[in-house]
C-alpha cells in the first residue's frame, strides 16, 4: 500500500480525491443544518412561530422543562432580544471605533507606533473569550455593581430583577473590545488595497490628509467596511462563554424605556443559554429548545457569512485579498 | 481656501485644517492609543494576577473536587487536555484544509463547485463555536459513531470525548489553515508551474514536489493560528469534552482509552473556577488563565517567526489580519 503511494499518482485520480475532500466541507454544512433542524423540530411543532414572541417568564418555562415536563411551551423573546441588543450595540460602537483606529493605522500613525499597534491588534484578536469573561466577571462586574449602580436604583426594581452589576453595559463593552480587532483587520487590508494614485489625486487637488482618507479611501473601501460589520455581527451573535459569564444569566428583556437603568439590567443571549442548558439535555423538551436556539443562530450566521462573502466581492476588483 | 503658491511641506501642519477635520484627527489618535491601552491593561492585569497566584506546584498536581482551595490541587490534567485536544484538532484539520486549498487553486473544476467550496469554508468560519459544539453532540450521539465515545448499557452513545471534541475543533482551525495555504499557493508565480510541466511532470507531481514544499511556511503559519484558536476555545470543551476535572479514560485499550474518555482544558478550568462556574476559586482561575494567555501569545510569536521565514523564501510577507 505504502509502496503504491510512493509511485507517481495518476493525475485524474488525484484530482477526484482532492475534490472529494474539498466537498466534505459542503457535506458538513448540510449535515449541520439537517441534524440541528431535526432536533429542533418538536419545539417548533408545539409553539409555531409565536416561539419567537414574548409571553411569560422564560426562565421558569425552561425550569419546568428541566424537571422532566414534556411541556414544550416556550416564549424565547427575552433571549432573542438579549442577543439583538448585545450584538447591535457592540457592532455599532465597534464599527465607529474600528474605522477610526484603521484610519489611524493606515494614515496617521508614526512608523514606530504602527510597529506596536499592528501586533497589538493581533494579540487582542487572539485572547480567548474566557479570559475576557474572567476579567469581566471579576473586575468590571463588581466595579459596576459597587460604584455605578446606586442603592436607590437597586431598590426601585428589586421585585422585578436584581441589579448586581452583571449587565448589558458590561456585556456590550467587552463584546465591543472582542470584535473590534476582527473589523480592524478587514478594514486595514481594504484601505491599503485602495490604489495609491486615487488618494494622491485627491491630495493634489488640495484637500488635507484626513479629507483624502475620508472622501476617497474610506469610500472606496465601503464594501469591506460592510463586510467587516457583517462578519463582526456573526462573531458577536455566537459569543457564548464570555456573555454567559458577564451578562447576569437572567432571562430578562431590558426595556429601553427605563432610561439609563436600561444599560444596567441583566439579560441572557441565546448562545449563553445554550452553554448553560447543555447539562440538562437529557430532558427532551430542553434538548429540543436548545437545538432550536442553535438553529436560529445557525441560520443567522449562515445568512451573515454569505452576505459578508458577497459584500467583499466588489473589493476583489482592485486586487484586495480580504 | 487660498490657492497654494509654494509647494507644501511633506507634512502639512494641522493648524490649517478646518475644525471638523481636526476633531476627526484627534479621534483617530484617541482610537489608536485607546486600543494599545486596552491591550496593555488586559495583558498587564492578567500578568500581575497570574504571577501573584501561580505556584509551580499548581502546574504538576492533579485537580480534585474539594471545596477547600488549599486541597483542590493544580491543573496538570487541564494542561494535558489542552495539548491533547490541540494535537487532535490540528491533526484532522491540516490535511483536509491543505487538500481543499490545493484543489480550489490548482484544479478548481467545475468552477461553480470551487466557488461553493470557498464560500462553504467561509460559512464554517462564521459558524459560532457553540453551534458547532451542539451539532457535534447530535452527530456523535448516533450509533454509527459509538466507537468514538462512551456507550451506555442500553446502547445510548454519550457523544462526549477527546475524539469528538477534537473532530469539532478541527472545524475551527480549518478556515485558518485553508486561508493561509490558499494565499501561499496564489502567491507562487505561474512560471514556476510551467517550468515543472515543461519538464514533463504531471499536475499532481508538481503539487507534491514543487508547490507544497514552497507553501510549507504558510501551512505552518495557518496551523499555528489554528492551534491558538483551538487552545482558546471554551464552548466546544464545555459541551463536548464533558469538562470533567481529571482525564477520565474509557475502555481498556491503552492510549485509545484516553482518547475515548472525557477531560478538561485550561479554558474550561478557568470557566468552571470563575464565579460563573461551580468552583468559584478566583485565584486558581487567574493562574490558569495566565498560563492560557502565555500559550496563546507564544503561538502568536510562532506565527511571526514562521512568517519571517516564509518571507525569506521570497513568497509571502506577514499580513495584519491573519484572522478570518
Amino acid at each position: 500500500m505504502l509502496e503504491r503511494l510512493r509511485q507517481p499518482w495518476p493525475d485524474r485520480r488525484a484530482e477526484l480525491m482532492l475534490g472529494a475532500l474539498a466537498c466534505a466541507v459542503l457535506l458538513i454544512i448540510v449535515l449541520m443544518v439537517v441534524f440541528v433542524a431535526r432536533e429542533a423540530w418538536p419545539t417548533f411543532r408545539h409553539n409555531g412561530l409565536s416561539w419567537l414572541g414574548p409571553g411569560g417568564n422564560v426562565d421558569s418555562q425552561i425550569g419546568t422543562m428541566v424537571n422532566g415536563g414534556r411541556d414544550f411551551h416556550l416564549r424565547a423573546w427575552p433571549l432573542v432580544w438579549g442577543t439583538v441588543l448585545t450584538t447591535g450595540l457592540a457592532v455599532a460602537f465597534g464599527l465607529v471605533f474600528a474605522l477610526l483606529a484603521s484610519i489611524f493605522i493606515v494614515e496617521f500613525a508614526p512608523d514606530r507606533l504602527r510597529a506596536i499597534i499592528v501586533p497589538v491588534v493581533r494579540l487582542l484578536a487572539a485572547v480567548p473569550s474566557v479570559i475576557f469573561g474572567l476579567i469581566g466577571i471579576l473586575v468590571l462586574v463588581p466595579f459596576v455593581g459597587n460604584h455605578i449602580v446606586t442603592a436607590g436604583q437597586k431598590k426601585s426594581v428589586e421585585f422585578v430583577v436584581q441589579l448586581s452589576g452583571a449587565s448589558l453595559l458590561v456585556a456590550t463593552v467587552i463584546l465591543t473590545v472582542m470584535i473590534v480587532p476582527i473589523m480592524i483587520a478587514i478594514i486595514v487590508d481594504a484601505l491599503y488595497a485602495v490604489p495609491r494614485t486615487w488618494k494622491e489625486g485627491a491630495v493634489a487637488l488640495g484637500v488635507n490628509r484626513w479629507r483624502a482618507m475620508w472622501t476617497v479611501s474610506v469610500r472606496a473601501a465601503r464594501p469591506a467596511i460592510i463586510a467587516a460589520a457583517v462578519l463582526a455581527t456573526a462573531r458577536a451573535l455566537g459569543e457564548a462563554i464570555m456573555l454567559s459569564m458577564v451578562s447576569g444569566s437572567v432571562g430578562f428583556a431590558p426595556n429601553p424605556f427605563d432610561g439609563p437603568l436600561f444599560l444596567l439590567e441583566p439579560l441572557r443571549p441565546l448562545a449563553a443559554t445554550i452553554v448553560e442548558d447543555a447539562e440538562s439535555l437529557q430532558a427532551p423538551a430542553v434538548r429540543s429548545s436548545v437545538y432550536a436556539f442553535a438553529l436560529l443562530l445557525l441560520f443567522s450566521s449562515l445568512f451573515l457569512s454569505l452576505a459578508g462573502f458577497l459584500a467583499k466581492q466588489p473589493m476583489k476588483k482592485y486586487g484586495a485579498r480580504i | 481656501m487660498a490657492v497654494a503658491t509654494r509647494p507644501p511641506k511633506r507634512h502639512e501642519s494641522i493648524a490649517t485644517w478646518r475644525w471638523g477635520d481636526r476633531v476627526a484627527f484627534a479621534l483617530c489618535w484617541a482610537a489608536g492609543i485607546g486600543l494599545c491601552l486596552i491591550a496593555a491593561l488586559i495583558v498587564g492585569y492578567m500578568a500581575i494576577r497570574g504571577i501573584q497566584y501561580l505556584k509551580p506546584t499548581l502546574l504538576w498536581s492533579h485537580p480534585s473536587g474539594e471545596v477547600d482551595q488549599s486541597k483542590s490541587g493544580g491543573f496538570l490534567d487541564p494542561i494535558l487536555g489542552t495539548v491533547l485536544l490541540t494535537i487532535i484538532g490540528i491533526g484532522i484539520a491540516t490535511p483536509i484544509a491543505v487538500a481543499t486549498a490545493v484543489w480550489v487553486v490548482e484544479y478548481g473544476r467545475p468552477s461553480w463547485l470551487a466557488r461553493a467550496v470557498e464560500s462553504g469554508i467561509e460559512v464554517v468560519a462564521g459558524t459560532p463555536d457553540i453551534v458547532l459544539a451542539i451539532f457535534g453532540l447530535a452527530l456523535f450521539q448516533q450509533g454509527l459513531f459509538g466507537w468514538m465515545s462512551f456507550t451506555a448499557e442500553g446502547g445510548a452513545v454519550f457523544g462526549r470525548s477527546f475524539l469528538t471534541a477534537g473532530a469539532m475543533m478541527s472545524l475551527i482551525a480549518l478556515p485558518m489553515v485553508y486561508g493561509n495555504t490558499r494565499e501561499g499557493l496564489q502567491a507562487i508565480p505561474r512560471h514556476v508551474r510551467e517550468a515543472s510541466y515543461g519538464l514533463g511532470k504531471t499536475r499532481i507531481a508538481t503539487i507534491r514536489r514543487v508547490l507544497l514544499p514552497a507553501v510549507k511556511p504558510n501551512i505552518s503559519t495557518g496551523a499555528a493560528l489554528g492551534m491558538g484558536r483551538i487552545a482558546g476555545d471554551t464552548a466546544i470543551v464545555v459541551v463536548l469534552l464533558g469538562a470533567t476535572l481529571r482525564l477520565e479514560s474509557e475502555g481498556s485499550v491503552p492510549g485509545a482509552n484516553v482518547l475515548k474518555g472525557t477531560g478538561s482544558t485550561l479554558t474550561s478550568y478557568v470557566y468552571n473556577n470563575s464565579p460563573a462556574g461551580e468552583g468559584n476559586a478566583a485565584e486558581k482561575a487567574y493562574a490558569a488563565a495566565f498560563v492560557l494567555l502565555l500559550v496563546v501569545v507564544a503561538l502568536n510569536f510562532a506565527v511571526d517567526l514562521l512568517a519571517r521565514r516564509g518571507a525569506q523564501t521570497g513568497l509571502e510577507g506577514t499580513r495584519l489580519g491573519a484572522g478570518r
